[in-house]
């Protein structure tokens, strides 16, 4: 008669939570990909120009970058203005500054790579060409030849 | 009422996240630092005499502070003119004497001569120039010498120039260097 029978306890099944661990990894992996490890924050707001004909840096152990823009933040540009400034690592640098800043640079690589590093300018496109003739004009005092001037890619035009 | 649910496997639970991992793995591209590469000089020692070029073998460029720009003593409007100016500057198909010189050298790893133009693209650019102009310009001769590359690849190789390999792509480059000089700037629009 008792066709449907009534339980006593109503159990919730237990999940199985080993594979839990698998999708915490996934997503671990994932962001390590995606996230590039940022050495120094920028106080210089850079909006780099774009052009259609690019090339990618290879090494990237073998480029050092020069960010040149104007102070990004309100208490920086009360402080300096708003003129384009140089950030070298972490700091406010002049001009006079590129030629030890390439030598310290040149100094933590081995010795085989020091003449194939790249210097890669990323400057803001509103900046004036006058200081970043002066940084070029340092930087071929101080030998660095290979340089970079970064961009961002555009899809190149049909006619 | 629940009837007791059966356990689910989860075995092939890792295998799909692994699975979904590597999808992700190979179709996000980490972000790479690109532009536009170029050679400095190396700076003139004391005495030493910039080499001579002949007039015709230079297609002088001249930005303004305005970012206007001027070919030769020609302004032009529009920067895209630029790439077919120097394209045909370099190449000279029609062997204009107003033009860049061809030179047959030989090239010996090609084990024959080759035709290589002595053209030198001058560009010179204000102080008060803008950066985005002046990388607009850079930009324009970089997809000119390009272009030039690529053709060249095909009459050698009969393939375009990203798919050569590392020797021919280094004869390619000798019978297409990117000659790109810059001059001192001007100083009319900056103060500094």
């Amino acid at each position: 008669m008792s066709r449907f029978k009534k339980e006593g306890k109503q159990t919730v099944p237990e999940l199985n939570m080993g594979s839990m661990s698998d999708i915490i990894f996934m997503f671990l992996f994932f962001f390590m990909v995606i996230t590039t490890m940022r050495e120094s924050s920028l106080f210089v707001k850079i909006t780099v120009p774009a052009a259609t004909s690019v090339q990618k840096l290879e090494k990237k152990s073998l480029v050092a970058n020069i960010n040149v823009g104007a102070p990004n933040s309100k208490e920086l540009l009360k402080k300096l203005g708003p003129e384009p400034r140089i950030q070298l690592n972490d700091q406010f640098a002049e001009v006079s500054n590129i030629i030890e800043f390439v030598e310290a640079e040149k100094q933590v690589r081995n010795e085989a790579d020091r003449n194939i590093m790249t210097w890669s300018l990323k400057v803001d496109k509103n900046v004036k060409m006058g200081i970043v003739t002066d940084i070029k004009q340092e930087l071929r005092k101080a030998s660095a030849f290979k340089v970079n001037y970064s961009t961002s890619k555009q899809a190149p035009e049909r006619k | 009422m629940a009837r007791k649910t059966p356990g689910l496997n989860t075995g092939s639970m890792a295998d799909i996240s692994f699975l979904l991992l590597t999808f992700f793995l190979l179709t996000s591209s980490i972000n790479t630092d690109q532009g536009i590469q170029r050679r400095l000089p190396p700076p003139l020692r004391g005495d030493e005499k910039p080499p001579k070029v002949n007039e015709r073998n230079v297609l002088q460029i001249l930005v303004n502070m305005y970012d206007q720009l001027l070919v030769n003593g020609e302004p032009m409007n529009d920067v895209r003119e630029l790439k077919g100016r120097t394209r045909e500057f370099i190449t000279n198909p029609s062997n204009d004497p107003n033009l860049s010189e061809n030179e047959p050298k030989y090239i010996e790893e090609l084990g024959k001569a080759a035709v290589v133009s002595k053209g030198v693209v001058s560009i010179q650019s204000d102080r008060g120039t803008s950066y985005e102009m002046y990388i607009k310009v850079q930009n324009q001769l970089a997809e000119a010498f390009d272009e030039i590359r690529n053709e060249r690849s095909q009459q050698e190789y009969g393939k375009s120039f990203d798919n050569l390999n590392d020797e021919q792509r280094k004869i390619i480059q000798k019978i297409v260097p990117i000659s790109i000089s810059e001059a001192e700037p001007s100083n009319y629009g900056g103060k500094k």
